[in-house]
């Protein structure tokens, strides 16, 4: 009978049985295949990749499958699986201005060089349930292509407000060496390489909330979107025998930039100022949360009181990575009954106490 | 022993991480108490079940080691079973239950009721490494107070126990002075294990993945657990014995029996605990 | 007392405190002796808060220094100290009381706690030892014993300015540091608190910067008065020479301006 309340070998290797079996689900039904899911459910791989800090389709759409669609532990099998590649090379910064765009919109310009370029975006789509997605797909309309090929010339909108000195340029040491917290420990204060990094890392859902609150007056730093652009940038590195890039690759990002008022200070007069955000494929909502909490993060730089939560670089950064918190809320589940025990013995001490103050007490009021 | 898995490491970890972690365990050693930052990698179990632990024990274990994993302080509670498991899958080394055959037991919760000797290494596993947590939430304030040992706030939350229950009120992760110098947290552990830690001959690692720190207690090292000259450090009594083994030494879990307040108290370490009972025939034919 | 030790306690030189263009406080310089009580006068933005910022160790000082002679005698430079002596002196030779007691009490903790913290943080480990001298300080506060275990929120205003004076003199410091103490408080409080403070200034020979906008706080406690206007000292001298007689016109004018009320 003692025995029974212990967990064992077999207790483990049955429920890992279990959980394969309800993987599958009913097998009438045919599995999914991995290009299945990566060409279906793209945005749920974008989002796998980003946080998962790796860029590999098929991968996070195996940890998609494997995950039952639980898309924060799919995060965390590739992170898992992450931390076991070699380090073969570190990237040229990508050169998202040479982007062959998908998607290029601006809000604070009608319109500008290049022009806006919606792109495939949910914005417009009236959300009306489609039924005949679920009588097994459609006849899918050919999108009109445009009578000209998009310029091969699109400037940044913070490139055309620099010419005027309106906005901020790179800041001093941007150029330095990058950190990375997956090697080393974050520590505070945190440098803004390592607090892009933990914010592209973090989960979008707290990323949403905490960007949301900085324009609910929990914060207030008047963001404009200045450019979300979405397309592919070319992957170079640099092999120490060779001594130039060369191209490897391309990936799929999304960019943000917020642009927001900056009131100017002793040695700055005032100018515009920048959040940013960056995310694999397509992840518009990620990258426009990450520009509004980095904003609201370089407040020490910028010389602003920092009164909000999302200002709070402890907080905000301890508190993102969907990995860490899911880990430590759940391991609640684990057997924590030798503390409880501890508890137990310590409040039926102090009660015992208690009671017997009170006796005490009653006794000698009763002799009065 | 049972063939490694195929494609990692011996101990899941790379070399590189390994010398990386061993030189953080080194400073740790090298600075009682104190918490070392140490680039925590993610691991194929979650954040908050034993990382940090997990890395240790895989950057210091070699094929030679016998490995004892415990939670609670049994060798057969889920975690521990699914972490001696991953370490006979990654390490392909020897594991036992007994206390006294190995060389190196990582922990949850709780210090073995045997005596650990010289040689032996204890691993803890650490959710949240900074004492000071509860009192002030800011690292870079409480990396300060441990800098300046500024650590008035820590009585003054036992002298608020005292004050208000008439004894300090708790039960677990009771804070520890190292050698003089550093609060720690000596890990979820109940306060009955916090003397076994004191000047303990075998060698005290902790380590907190989720939050990226190691720390030590090397042997032979004070260890005090904080208190008042007219209220001193006290651990729990039961006024039973084991149920199994009779034991009156060890800790003793309550295990509920039926629905009518039915209770069995049994020791929590079960290495203890079988090593202590009657002779099993005895048992057995008593039954 | 003053016999002792010949030179002064602090020593404040050409202090100035700059909020980007804006001028904090400008190029202040003084003396304070031991026992003395100095009084920082002046209305509200004249820069009296910044100033008492920057001698207290909170608040850096754009330029000029601050020396503080301890009780060895030792002279320390408060800002080219290291920041872990600064805190020591903070807590054990300073006090410092806040205009709002929430800004220098822990409220979360009990009243006698908050009177022991400074004793357990210099090392005092008996329980009972450290209850008595809480009990003694609430006494000399004109606190109940019987409050001891209560949380400061259950107390009124005055109460709390009283119990955040017996936090910061539990220790037995040389120098106080008082922001605006009897702020916020009612006239008929104000001058019990004020009488108390007078006593406890007197009976520990403390020296004290008091920074106050009430003149009339001032003339009950300071011996010596600064007068602050746009960040700067416009005159100083002996409370009653600087009240009955001021020179510089501001002075005169918020002396006149206050009698006439």
């Amino acid at each position: 009978m003692y025995v029974a309340i212990k967990g064992g070998e077999t207790a483990i290797d049955n429920a890992h049985a279990l959980l394969a079996e309800k993987r599958r689900g009913n097998p009438a039904v045919p599995e999914l295949s991995l290009t299945q899911i990566s060409e279906q459910m793209a945005l749920a791989v974008d989002r796998v990749m980003t946080e998962g800090s790796v860029y590999d389709r098929e991968l996070a759409a195996l940890a998609i499958k494997q995950a039952r669609g639980d898309l924060v532990e799919a995060i965390f099998l590739l992170r898992a699986y992450r931390t076991t590649l070699p380090r073969l090379a570190t990237s040229e910064p990508l050169d998202t201005a040479a982007m062959a765009v998908q998607r290029r919109i601006s809000a604070t310009f009608k319109d500008l060089p290049g022009g806006q370029v919606l792109g495939p975006t949910f914005d417009y789509t009236h959300r009306l349930l489609d039924f005949t997605l679920a009588a097994n797909g459609q006849d899918v309309p050919t999108p009109e292509p445009a009578d000209e090929p998009l310029s091969a010339d699109l400037p940044r909108v913070a490139e055309l407000l620099n010419q005027e000195g309106l906005i901020e340029t790179a800041e001093d040491g941007e150029d330095g060496p990058v950190g990375d917290l997956t090697r080393e420990p974050l520590t505070f204060p945190a440098g803004r390489d390592l607090r892009l990094q933990a914010l592209a890392r973090g989960d979008e859902g707290y990323l949403l909330a905490l960007g949301y609150s900085t324009q609910r007056g929990y914060g207030n730093s008047h963001p404009f979107a200045g450019e979300i652009r979405m397309g592919e940038v070319t992957v170079e590195i640099v092999p120490e025998e060779l001594g130039f890039p060369v191209e490897i690759g391309t990936v799929t990002v999304t960019e943000c930039e917020m642009i927001n008022q900056f009131k100017g200070s002793k040695t700055q007069p005032p100018q515009f100022t920048r959040g940013y955000g960056l995310a694999f494929g397509e992840a518009e909502r990620k990258a426009m949360s990450m520009a509004l909490v980095d904003r609201a993060l370089r407040c020490r730089e910028l010389g602003e009181e920092a009164t909000v939560p999302a200002q709070d670089e402890e907080f905000v950064l301890s508190h993102a990575d969907s990995v860490e918190a899911q880990g430590f809320v759940q391991h609640l589940k684990l057997p924590h009954y030798v503390d409880f025990q501890s508890e137990l013995v310590l409040v039926r001490a102090l009660r015992a106490e208690a009671e017997a103050r009170a006796e005490q007490e009653k006794g000698s009021e009763e002799k009065e | 022993m049972s063939a490694t898995l195929e494609g990692y490491n011996f101990a899941y970890l790379d070399e590189q991480t390994k010398r990386m972690i061993r030189r953080a365990v080194l400073k740790a050693v090298a600075i009682p108490g104190y918490q070392v930052p140490f680039g925590s990698r993610e691991m194929p179990l979650p954040y908050g079940w034993g990382t940090g632990g997990i890395q240790v024990t895989a950057s210091i274990i070699g094929a030679d080691d016998v490995l004892k994993v415990i939670d609670q302080g049994a060798d057969d509670t889920t975690n521990a079973v699914s972490i001696r498991r991953f370490f006979r899958r990654t390490a392909g080394v020897a594991t036992t239950t007994r206390t006294e055959e190995a060389t190196l037991i990582q922990t949850r919760h709780r210090i073995p009721e045997t005596p650990l000797r010289e040689g032996q290494i204890l691993v803890y596993q650490v959710p949240i490494p900074e004492p000071l947590r509860w009192l002030e939430p800011r690292e870079t304030e409480t990396r300060k107070m441990h800098a300046f040992a500024d650590y008035g706030i820590m009585h003054v939350k036992l002298y608020e126990d005292i004050a208000r229950f008439g004894r300090i009120a708790t039960g677990y992760n009771y804070p520890v002075m190292v050698n003089g110098r550093y609060i720690m947290s000596p890990s979820p552990i109940p306060k009955f294990d916090n003397p076994k830690m004191d000047r303990n001959p075998a060698l005290q690692l902790f380590g907190a993945g989720r939050e990226k720190r190691i720390y030590a207690v090397p042997p032979y090292t004070r260890v005090e657990s904080l208190d008042f000259e007219d209220h001193p450090f006290e651990i729990e009594r039961w006024e039973r014995a084991c149920a199994l083994c009779g034991s009156t030494e060890s800790f003793l879990d309550e295990v509920v029996m039926d629905d009518r307040g039915g209770r069995m108290f049994v020791c929590s370490d079960t290495d203890y605990c079988e090593s202590h009972r009657p002779d099993r025939s005895e048992q057995e034919a008593a039954e | 007392m003053n016999a002792q030790s010949p030179q002064p306690l602090l020593t404040v030189r050409g202090l100035s405190r700059y909020y980007g263009q804006h001028v904090g406080c400008r190029d202040i310089s003084f003396d304070l002796w031991p026992g003395e009580v100095l009084g920082i006068v002046g209305e509200s933005g004249s820069g009296k808060t910044t100033l008492l910022g920057c001698l207290s160790g909170r608040l850096d000082p754009s330029e000029g220094s601050v020396l503080y002679r301890d009780r060895a005698g030792q002279s320390h430079d408060v800002y080219a100290m290291p920041e872990m002596m600064r805190r020591r002196l903070a807590r054990s030779e300073w006090g410092i009381v806040h205009q709002n007691p929430r800004d220098g009490l822990r409220m979360a903790v009990s009243a006698g706690a908050n009177v022991g913290e400074r004793l357990m943080a210099q090392g005092a480990r008996h329980y009972g030892g450290i209850r008595n001298q809480a009990l003694d300080w609430l006494d000399k506060v004109e606190i109940d014993a019987g409050r001891i275990d209560d949380s400061p929120r259950t107390f009124s205003g005055g109460m709390q300015q009283r119990l955040q004076i017996a936090r910061n003199l539990v220790s037995m410091p040389r120098l106080v540091f008082m922001d605006e103490p009897t702020g916020g408080l009612d006239v008929s409080v104000q001058a019990r608190l004020l009488d108390l403070l007078r006593r406890l200034v007197g009976e520990m020979g403390l020296s004290v910067i008091l920074v106050t906008h009430d003149l009339a706080v001032a003339r009950l406690l300071a011996h010596r008065l600064l007068v602050m206007r746009g960040g700067e000292v416009v005159e100083s001298g002996l409370t009653d020479q600087v009240l009955d007689d001021p020179q510089h016109p501001y002075s005169q004018l918020l002396v006149s301006s206050i009698l006439q009320v």
